[in-house]
């Protein structure tokens, strides 16, 4: 690794940070195009055309197409042989100053007690990245996620007793779509984590947002769930910015592991519909592929 | 669906017709306000840098850029709407206090609010969220900034605007609330849906 190698590494991650502020991902836009199709009410169809035509001038003016441009999240899978391994956590946290000022992104990272905004995007354990070591392969794959404040605030998880376990499961999504979800920009992708501990389910509920729109759950079982949620959940009506409509979500995901015999745990994360969510592929010669905007050259 | 232009300063009669569902443009000034600034000036008892008399309070916190050849002086890149019902346990005194006309956010607020716009004569609105360079486009001009410690999202921005919106009237000054009547209509049907989903998630042997 030379110095120009990790310079170069930085401007990618940056590059690729600043674009996704700007740039919904392909499955997103697709799912959009579709719900707006299929909207008659003139209200929502108000909201979705200020949505298309905001998605617009974001791109035509290339600044970011939601002010709030989140806390940074990496999910990084990381080939135990790429030779940038040792850098990629520094890297990240330089590539994340550099967007801040070139995006430009919004000041978002306010310290826990010392209440100070530190005007850079990083700070305590901040952006946050979460670690999968991949054994004989030297590429790395990386998600990006803007958790943005407004959908970040309907996120929670909770460990219930098997007894009350799916049903109860069931109820308290619910309950948290009414209310918090309506204000946090719908239609909503629904993330749901299910396992034994509160923040398996929580991280898993992360995950479930980072999948494809269009993908289902290798389980037969819970790829059902998910369409009879997405169904159910539709025919609430919450609509585009929870004026009503005739749909609520763009899709309901659904991640799970093992849980203890005697829990069953529960987390939501919710994203809105300006669903900030990148995936990017460098290569060990630095050559790379977004996975999530087709066709796209930083 | 009703439309009406405002201008500021607005005045009680300019807003007393408005109802829920109708749309609002707004021409004139406003403030960006958002937790902090309630803060200051409901819990704080701050004095207000800037008469907020007749003009709006926008629940935003944009993306600013300082330009390099007049420092002091900002553009707006992005600058959407943010969850109003954070404000909610002090938008009724922060009304009262200020002498605001609209609000405008995302979502809907609470009874607290709805009162306060009844008794204060105001309204609530909402601008379609995410929307932000939409937003952006329809300012003409950012006049300054006022508490800029707070940081770039919680500052109070003082900015002039044209033909800003679509705003949707969310609680006009009767009270009316139209994302209270949506929650209503909403949990109805949730209670309808969630015994179809007990079924589908019978999975324990």
């Amino acid at each position: 690794m030379t110095t120009s190698e990790k310079q170069k590494f930085i401007d990618i991650l940056a590059a690729f940070t600043g674009y996704s502020s700007k740039h919904l991902p392909d499955d997103v836009v697709e799912r959009l195009t579709l719900m707006r199709e299929k909207e008659d009410s003139p209200m929502a169809k108000l909201f979705y055309d200020a949505m298309f035509s905001d998605l617009e001038k974001a791109s035509e003016l290339d600044r970011p197409c939601c002010q709030d441009t989140g806390v940074l999240q990496y999910f990084v899978q990381v080939g135990s042989g790429f030779p940038l391994i040792d850098e990629t956590e520094d890297s990240l946290r330089e590539a994340v100053k550099k967007a801040t000022i070139e995006a430009p992104l919004r000041h978002n990272v306010v310290e826990i007690f010392d209440e100070y905004n530190t005007g850079d995007n990083t700070g305590t354990r901040i952006p946050w990245i979460d670690w999968e070591v991949l054994p004989h392969c030297d590429s790395v794959t990386i998600y990006m996620y803007m958790a943005g404040g407004g959908c970040s605030l309907p996120g929670t998880a909770k460990v219930l007793m098997p007894l009350e376990g799916y049903e109860g499961a069931m109820k308290y999504i619910l309950d948290q779509v009414t209310s918090y979800g309506v204000n946090a920009c719908p239609p909503l992708l629904l993330g749901i984590g299910i396992g034994g501990s509160v923040e398996v389910a929580a991280k898993l509920s992360k995950k479930a947002l980072l999948r494809r729109i269009g993908t289902r759950n290798k389980n037969q079982k819970a790829a059902e769930l998910e369409l009879k949620m997405e169904e159910a959940i539709n025919r609430i009506k919450i609509g585009p910015g929870g004026v009503s409509g005739n749909a609520s979500v763009m899709a309901v995901h659904i991640e799970q592991a093992g849980r203890h015999p005697s829990t069953l745990a529960v987390g939501m994360s919710t994203g809105c519909w300006a669903h900030r969510r990148a995936c990017i592929r460098i290569n060990h010669d630095l050559s790379y592929e977004l996975l999530t905007h087709k066709g796209v050259t930083l | 669906m009703n439309i009406k232009h405002l201008t500021t300063p607005i005045k009680d009669e300019d807003i007393m017709d408005l109802r829920i569902g109708d749309l609002v443009y707004l021409t004139g000034r406003l403030i960006t306000g958002r937790d902090d600034v309630h803060h200051r000036v409901v819990k704080q008892h701050r004095e207000l840098p800037v008469d907020l008399n007749g003009i709006a309070v926008f629940h935003a916190g944009p993306i600013m850029k300082e330009r390099a050849d007049e420092p002091g002086k900002y553009d707006v890149i992005s600058i959407g709407p943010t969850t109003s019902m954070r404000m909610e346990n002090s938008e009724r005194d922060f009304i009262r206090e200020t002498g605001v006309k609209l609000i405008i956010g995302k979502g809907g607020m609470g009874l607290e609010t709805a009162e306060g716009c009844k008794e204060s004569i105001a309204v609530h609105g909402v601008f379609p969220g995410g929307c932000a360079v939409l937003a952006a486009e329809q300012v003409l001009d950012v006049e300054g900034v006022e508490w800029p410690e707070l940081g770039m999202p919680e500052a109070m921005w003082v900015m002039r605007v044209k033909d800003f919106g679509p705003i949707l009237i969310s609680i006009d000054t009767l009270g009316n609330n139209l994302f209270e009547d949506n929650k209503k209509k909403f949990n109805e049907v949730k209670e309808e849906v969630l015994p179809e989903l007990y079924s589908q998630v019978d999975y324990l042997k």
